[in-house]
């Protein structure tokens, strides 16, 4: 259907990308990056995502309104995300009133909330 | 024009071919459309059943028609019915399927043979989670929050979340099917502001379906691996968070209403320019409306979980968002208003469901901004007043507007007409009883009681008791469409190509349609609700 057919040596590059890609990947999972480890690890699989997108879906070659609508895509993936961490980064901003536990305070041992779960899970099973 | 259809029976896409086979492997988009109808009034019924459970169950203070757990089933089964089966799709893939490619002068939509396979894919996930109802049912309530549906409920989580993920799929390809329809198909001279509002509804609400639906569809996934394979997502023990759960279901599932109640608010701008014979009035206005509530509408879903333990910041801005969405759908209402203002109010059927919709759609609305504040919140959260709202919205603007749409477009859908006394009547009673159901359930939250529990203090039985016997009536007012359409389809006088003189496309083909709706590729040369030029000539 499409226009655009693309030679069977883009296919194999691409492909081939892909599993050194892979191949880093599981390397990387075997070295302790400290903080890095989670921005590697994404930073390859996104690359892999946009090879993938960009060839084997043949957006690369496709016409502007069908960027547009790819891009929407990660517009409201950004959006999920984005809006979801405007909780988990902010949380322990505001300490709770009158010395309650409430949202994102850091209370650890003696946190009411947090054991009661456990001790009845421990019942129930 | 008048005369259309010759006497000897003309070809149509009702008659052309009559075998099971013919319909089961249609793709005529105009078959598809009805044949989700079906299913749908199926899923219907179903729904309100357990519906009259709930409210039986409730006339009395006592928990004694139904246990705790089996009321816990019951109203898990009334909310994914209706959800899922009925007012997600009952818009987009009933009416949308059916009129969409006629509004647009196209012979059928972009891709027929994924049409007919989200109906398959549809009644594949319907069969799932039905069963899983039938085989003991779900005691989660529709929205599956974990740590209980992970780990603490023992019932048919499973069964009905992959139901529900499959159902997913007929939704993603029906927006999808819409979007590159209304993008490609368009008849020539027909223009993005020439579009009907009702398409430019149906576009808002594909994007939502294409872009929403894999979200929820991988968060049932997250529940299905977690339950298990215990790979902690949600459960604190295990490194994850609860919380993340509602976040991924209401990012889908806030959107989701807005599925529900666009479409139905398309078919209102159609009934409400038709029946007040002007132009719609601000037209550009109603239709970037439904583009802007498609859009913001994805950033206001952490409003159902205020209470949840999330953090004060995260609220006051999801608060505020949401005090934002309530815009556009006031200038959509604003705009019907100033519609109807010095224009020529015919009364049939289909208006007198429009100003239904309109007071039932206004009170839900505007309670939403009471559960949007964060104070009134934290007492009303979970009580019947967030019930009562979210039917007014859902109910009375979407079950409302749909048959607004239903009752506008029969007469080409079947080629024949209703009983326009029967129609008006049941609009009434569906009015008045809706009213009598969730008017009384404002006031039971606001004194403190909340939902999902089959006993309650007896001091609330007088206003449950309303609510009850409003039910009742409004069982009537749905039972009568179902009786008085089934006899119209059958024998119902002959409606001619255009019973209400309205403008569009659709009306200028025959009814019922042909196989590919129309002669001659139509051609547009004005806007779509140039009523002004048109006389009123009351056959
Ligand atoms: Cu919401």
């Amino acid at each position: 259907m499409a226009g655009h057919i693309s030679p069977k040596s883009t296919y194999y590059a691409i492909f081939g990308a892909l599993m050194v890609l892979t191949a880093v990947t599981v390397g990387v999972a075997f070295i302790n990056l400290g903080a890095l480890n989670f921005p590697v690890a994404m930073a390859v699989a996104v690359t892999k995502a946009t090879l993938v997108i960009l060839f084997f879906m043949h957006v690369k070659y496709s016409s502007k309104l069908t960027k547009f609508i790819v891009l929407m895509a990660f517009f409201f993936l950004f959006i999920l995300f984005g809006m979801t961490l405007t909780d988990y980064l902010s949380r322990g901003w505001y300490a709770s009133p009158r010395g309650s536990v409430g949202a994102g305070t850091q209370v650890e041992a003696e946190h009411p909330v947090r054991q009661q779960p456990a001790a009845t899970a421990e019942q129930a099973h | 024009m008048s005369t259309t259809a010759a006497a000897a029976s003309p070809v149509t896409y009702l008659n052309e071919k009559t075998t099971v086979a013919s319909w089961l492997l249609t793709k005529d988009h105009k078959r598809i459309g009805l044949m989700y109808m079906l299913t749908v009034t199926l899923a219907f019924v179903v729904g309100a059943v357990f519906a009259g459970l709930i409210r039986l169950e409730l006339a009395t203070p006592a928990g004694d028609l139904l246990s705790s757990d089996t009321y816990n089933r019951v109203f898990t089964a009334h909310g994914v019915a209706m959800v899922f089966f009925v007012l997600i799709p009952v818009v987009p893939a009933v009416l949308g399927n059916f009129v969409l490619p006629l509004m647009l002068g196209a012979k059928d939509v972009a891709f027929p043979k994924l049409n007919l396979l989200s109906w398959y894919v549809f009644i594949l996930g319907m069969t799932v989670t039905f069963s899983a109802i039938v085989m003991g049912g779900v005691d989660t309530g529709w929205t599956f929050y974990p740590p209980f549906s992970t780990e603490g409920s023992d019932s048919n989580v499973m069964l009905a979340g992959v139901g529900i993920f499959i159902t997913g799929f007929s939704s993603i390809l029906t927006g999808l099917n819409f979007m590159v329809t209304i993008h490609r198909m368009r008849a020539p001279g027909l223009t993005w502001f020439r579009l009907p509002l009702f398409v430019w509804a149906l576009y808002a609400t594909s994007l939502i379906q294409v872009l929403g639906t894999p979200v929820v569809a991988i968060t049932v996934l997250m529940v299905a691996l977690e339950r298990f394979a215990h790979l902690g997502f949600f459960d604190p023990r295990l490194g994850g968070d609860p919380v993340l759960f509602q976040h991924l279901f209401w990012f889908y599932s806030h959107p989701a209403v807005y599925i529900m109640i666009l479409p139905p608010m398309g078919a209102i701008s159609e009934v409400i320019a038709c029946f007040s014979r002007k132009n719609i009035f601000g037209y550009s206005f109603v239709a970037f409306s439904s583009m802007a509530i498609a859009v913001f509408g994805f950033l206001v879903w952490a409003h159902h979980i205020f209470v949840a333990g999330i953090s004060p910041y995260s609220a006051m801005v999801f608060s505020f968002l949401t005090y934002a969405v309530a815009v556009p759908s006031a200038v959509k209402t604003f705009n019907w208003t100033a519609t109807l203002y010095r224009g020529a109010i015919w009364m049939r059927a289909p208006m007198i469901w429009v100003f239904g919709f309109l007071g039932l759609f206004l009170v839900g609305g505007l309670t939403g901004l009471f559960t949007a504040s964060l104070g009134i919140d934290i007492h009303i959260h979970d009580t019947y007043f967030v019930v009562a709202h979210f039917h007014y919205i859902m109910v009375g603007g979407a079950i409302m507007g749909y048959f607004a749409g239903l009752h506008f477009w029969w007469p080409k859908m079947t080629g024949r007409m209703y009983n326009d006394t029967a129609a008006k009547t049941s609009a009434v009673l569906v009015f008045v009883g809706f009213n009598l159901t969730f008017f009384p359930q404002f006031i039971l939250g606001y004194l403190g009681m909340p939902r999902r529990y089959h006993m309650y203090p007896p001091e609330f039985q007088v206003l449950n008791v309303m609510s009850t016997g409003g039910a009742a009536i409004l069982a009537v007012g749905y039972l009568l469409p179902m009786i008085y359409l089934t006899y119209s389809f059958f024998k119902g006088e002959q409606a001619g190509s255009n019973p209400w003189m309205a403008t569009g496309l659709e009306w200028t083909t025959q009814s019922p349609p042909l196989p590919h709706n129309f002669a001659d590729q139509p051609v547009v040369t004005e806007g779509a609700y140039e009523y002004s030029k048109r006389e009123m000539k009351v056959a």
